[in-house]
């Protein structure tokens, strides 16, 4: 008998090999598959297991604009934002992640600041097995933003019109001083904390919802949106005249009428909108013939820029100019989200007099973010010291102490201090001159400069579109410079009007600006 | 006296296993601290109470061993307190999951736990009066008849019963009464385990020498294996169709292929020839087959099996599963959230009480082992896999010490039960085999499967006593004096 029991030990070794061996199939080979599958809710359970760290808003307040509550059904914290839409741009929002596809996942600082917020940085490690050791619920750590509430708060006020709608646009606020951003609002906006629910067909139903809402408040105008930059870009191509050698008071011809194929200047255009370019509206310049830098540039005359840009600067100082700026296709920028990267457009644009033409004015395929708006008076205002621009000020442990303290990096210098006196200048010449196209902007108390802009989106006049309207600037206490903003109202101005772009959004700037030298005299 | 040398040269081997019932008591103490740790974030007084359930069983039944058994193996009462024990810790914990999920849904909820530890209290009750009245396992060939006739009836009843008696989830293999629920099956497997041990031990030369040869003779030697006689055939088919019988009435897939693979076993061993297992095989296939062609039962566990994540198939169409309730929807949701539980276990596990192994229906009977998957990860199950397996090797090292036949054969019945039955629950779970609803011996909740186990110990403790003891030792008078010892084979 005990030959045939041995045989039977041996039959019972080969089932438990067997046994064995898918157990490592299941658990080792397969077990990231079944980890991730999409009705496995163990990782999503965990995900939600202990409380996610707070953003919060800087400026001294550190109010917390996204924060977990505890609640009683089994995904056990609740995100919420207590600002509801004002800092959606910024935090973004934090989904139900398990797939199917609709599910969303998360967004913004929630996206990019993950590990910190969630507890699983490597930073965090020490810290979190002496949770587990003390037997205290492992916490995430907080974000510290550079956004500052007052002035963010102003800023999305200051996009209601005078029904107290939310017009479509944008705004964004920096220190010109140190890159910080102080206010990025993206109008109209949505609520996070419906995107964050625990019932997935709640946040289906309210994302198709703003899906299909074509305000596109889903849309992250500050960072994401390429817009025409309009005459905002003649800072960059005045910047490239001064590195040239030209003064602000300098000559240079201002016709009505330029045909950039030929270089010939006309007294009137007579239609010809494709080769021939003229003024905002057809308007004269300043005697039709000829103005000085300043004005051309406070008045914003296309044709002058046009023929300075064809004429005298050529596309490569122009494009070199612009990427002391932040027009860079190569780099993009990491506040930390991704920010679209500004362009001029195709190269070859720049070596065709017609095309050049229109980019000297912000037309053609330039394409630039609300946040590269604001950088280019960021860096006019700082003497023309471009600061790279950050959006996360600390990266907090739970305890609160700092994990990490971003610095400030200088971007590039933009002119010498001597050549940006004279940019800061003009701009402030926008402001203060009975003819500059900002007057709306100015502050008492304080030096405002700055630029307007009344970009065509596209679309023909014909076709009733009303082009965008920008305003980008900054304000001085003195010499010092305290705040650069940049607002973009989209279809705000008027067609045939060149001031119209200044009436409104310059009014959006000075608010903006108002709001943050009272909260920070 | 020589019984005194011999006691001196044969140790007795209590002191080690008390040693190991520590080893035990420590793992238990650990789990159950690692659960209220990552639960509640500190210890509670519960605690004691499931260190309690180790020490008090483990020091109760080995100073009734080292009275009554003081030969016996001691690895084999330390591997089952701490599987108890263990068990105990995952239900406690699959309890508080449980718990939670039953506030989530604002239903109420019946904890697991405390029954559980009343089993076990009657569990080792049972186990200590088995082994102070049996002294000798030769007693129970006596009544090997009589044993199995209360076998059939405990087999045969639910099956027999209106379903509303013994019907839970499908299968009819239980009886209640009165607000209790016991599976009689569990008993008799081991009932029939006795019977057929005796019945072939009485008959093995006619089963082991009779019949035909079929093949052909060479020269040098016969290339073929014997058949058996015809009427030899007739109590395998009996088993056969009782087996059958079974699966017909109580739609009980696992049980029915753990009496088959019993019986085929101790023929086997009886015989020592082949033919029996290639017609036990056969047999088995054919019944299988049968079976699936006739129930609804078998082909929704063998689609489950087959088309796990096919969601074109009806049966495991996960769309009906992603409701946030994380309501039990298709059939196959429960073998799909056992799987997932053992992926996200992966190799080190979730940790005791990190995991959520309340996901998967029914995890503290049916799936007790891939809520073990999940948090202790692969090194925990295989853990777990080789205590079993030190438990079917002792026994079996038991089966071949043992100097009689009916010894040797009962101890092969009761070891393989569990090796097979561990087989057919793990190769369940992860997804070998196809599910057949059998609990894990020890671990799982359920009083009938626990008792029996604890039944299965006091018995294979004895075997392994007898096995071990010096053979100049005389053996307890009464029973033993009118049975013809048998000749070691």
């Amino acid at each position: 008998m005990n030959t045939s029991i041995r045989k039977v030990a041996a039959a019972l070794g080969v089932l438990l090999a067997a046994v064995f061996i898918n157990l490592n199939f299941v658990q080792v080979v397969k077990g990231s598959d079944y980890r991730n599958a999409p009705d496995n809710q163990r990782v999503l359970l965990n995900e939600y297991a202990s409380p996610r760290g707070q953003i919060i808003v800087g400026g001294g307040t550190g109010t917390a604009i996204a924060t977990s509550v505890s609640t009683n059904d089994e995904l056990k914290y609740l995100r919420e934002y207590p600002e509801g839409p004002l800092y959606a741009p910024v935090t973004g929002f934090y989904s139900i992640t398990a797939t199917p596809s609709p599910y969303l996942g998360t967004e913004g600082i929630e996206k990019y600041e993950d590990s910190v917020l969630s507890g699983s940085d490597s930073r965090l490690f020490g810290r979190r097995l002496a949770d587990i050791l003390t037997g205290r619920n492992p916490r995430g750590g907080s974000v510290e933003l550079t956004v500052d509430a007052a002035t963010q708060k102003a800023a999305y006020d200051a996009m209601k019109d005078s029904h107290g709608n939310l017009r479509r646009g944008a705004v964004v606020a920096l220190d010109p001083t140190t890159g910080a951003i102080l206010a990025a609002v993206s109008t109209p906006s949505y609520d996070p904390s419906r995107l964050s629910l625990h019932d997935p067909s709640k946040i289906l139903d309210y994302y198709a919802a703003l899906n299909s809402d074509r305000a596109r408040p889903l849309q992250n105008r500050d960072f994401n949106q390429l817009y025409f930059p309009g005459s905002t870009f003649k800072i960059v191509v005045s910047a490239a005249a001064i590195k040239a050698g030209y003064t602000p008071s300098t000559q240079i011809p201002a016709p009505n009428g330029y045909i950039a194929s030929t270089g010939e200047n006309v007294s009137s255009c007579k239609g010809d909108v494709i080769n021939c370019v003229e003024n905002f509206g057809g308007e004269k310049c300043f005697d039709g013939t000829k103005a000085t830098l300043a004005f051309a540039f406070a008045k914003s005359c296309n044709t002058a820029f046009a023929e300075l840009a064809v004429d005298q600067l050529h596309g490569q100082a122009i494009a070199d100019e612009a990427k002391l700026f932040g027009f860079d296709p190569d780099n993009q920028l990491d506040i930390p989200m991704g920010v679209a990267n500004s362009t001029l457009g195709p190269s070859g644009d720049l070596l065709d007099n017609g095309k050049l033409a229109h980019i000297s004015f912000g037309q053609q395929s330039v394409g630039m973010t609300p946040l590269q708006a604001a950088m280019m008076s960021a860096a006019v205002a700082n003497n023309g010291t471009l600061m790279r621009p950050y959006l996360v000020d600390k990266e907090l442990a739970p305890d609160l102490s700092v994990l990490k303290q971003t610095k400030s990096s200088v971007m590039s210098q933009v002119l010498t201090v001597s050549q940006d006196k004279l940019l800061s200048e003009m701009m402030q010449d926008v402001v203060t001159k009975s003819y500059g196209t900002g007057g709306s902007a100015a502050l008492s108390g304080y030096t405002v400069g700055g630029k307007t802009g009344t970009a065509d989106t596209g679309a023909t006049s014909a076709s009733g579109v009303q082009p965008d309207a920008w305003f980008t600037g900054f304000a001085l206490q003195g010499n010092t410079p305290r705040i650069a903003v940049a607002v973009i109202i989209e279809n705000a101005g008027t067609n045939g009007s060149e001031v119209t772009g200044g009436l409104a959004a310059a009014p959006v700037a000075r608010k903006v600006m108002e709001a943050y030298l009272k909260a920070h005299p | 006296m020589t019984g005194a040398f011999a006691q001196l040269r044969t140790p007795t081997r209590r002191n080690a296993e008390l040693l190991m019932l520590l080893f035990s008591v420590m793992i238990v103490i650990a789990a159950e601290a690692a659960v209220e740790a990552a639960h509640d974030g500190h210890l509670s007084a519960h605690l004691a109470t499931y260190a309690a359930v180790p020490i008090t069983i483990g020091v109760i039944t080995h100073l009734v061993i080292r009275r009554v058994a003081p030969y016996a193996d001691p690895l084999l009462l330390p591997i089952a307190v701490l599987l108890n024990g263990l068990g105990l810790v995952m239900i406690h914990r699959l309890d508080l999951g449980e718990q939670q999920q039953a506030k989530d849904a604002g239903t109420t909820f019946g904890a697991q736990a405390p029954t559980q530890v009343l089993w076990t209290v009657i569990g080792v009750g049972l186990f200590i009066a088995l082994i102070v009245f049996i002294r000798d396992h030769r007693a129970l060939q006596r009544y090997a008849y009589t044993l199995a006739l209360i076998g059939l009836v405990f087999l045969l009843l639910p099956a027999l019963l209106p379903a509303r008696f013994s019907e839970v989830n499908g299968a009819r293999i239980w009886i209640r009464l009165a607000g209790f629920s016991i599976q009689p099956g569990e008993f008799a497997k081991i009932l029939l385990t006795i019977f057929g041990a005796a019945y072939l031990v009485a008959k093995r030369d006619v089963l082991s020498l009779a019949g035909r040869r079929i093949g052909f003779a060479t020269k040098k030697r016969f290339v073929g294996f014997d058949l058996p006689r015809g009427r030899d055939f007739g109590p395998v088919l009996a088993a056969w169709l009782i087996c059958i019988a079974v699966l017909v009435r109580g739609h009980d897939l696992g049980t029915s292929l753990l009496f088959f693979g019993l019986f085929i076993v101790l023929l086997y061993v009886t015989t020592e020839r082949v033919s029996w297992v290639i017609i036990g095989v056969l047999l088995f296939a054919a019944g299988a087959y049968l079976s699936y062609q006739l129930f609804g039962t078998v082909q929704t566990r063998v689609a489950i099996w087959l088309h796990l994540f096919d969601t074109s198939s009806p049966a495991t169409d996960p769309t009906h599963c992603l409701s946030p309730a994380y309501v039990h929807c298709s059939s196959g949701y429960q073998m799909r959230q056992s799987l997932f539980g053992l992926g996200t276990g992966g190799i080190f596990g979730t940790g005791l009480g990190g995991g959520h192994p309340e996901l998967v229906p029914l995890p503290a009977t049916d799936f007790i082992m891939s809520s073990f998957g999940e948090e202790t990860g692969l090194f925990g199950v295989v853990g777990l896999l080789v205590l079993y397996a030190l438990f079917v090797a002792r026994g079996l090292a038991a089966a071949l010490a043992v100097r009689d036949s009916f010894g040797k054969l009962f101890a092969t019945g009761l070891s393989f039960l569990m090796a097979l039955q561990l087989f057919v629950v793990v190769a369940g779970v992860t997804r070998l085999l196809p599910e057949t609803g059998l609990t894990t011996p020890f671990l799982s909740y359920g009083g009938s499967s626990l008792l029996a186990n604890w039944v299965l110990l006091a018995l294979l403790l004895r075997v392994s006593d007898a096995a071990r003891r010096p053979a100049t030792t005389p053996p307890p008078p009464p029973v033993a004096a009118a049975e013809p010892v048998g000749v070691t084979a």
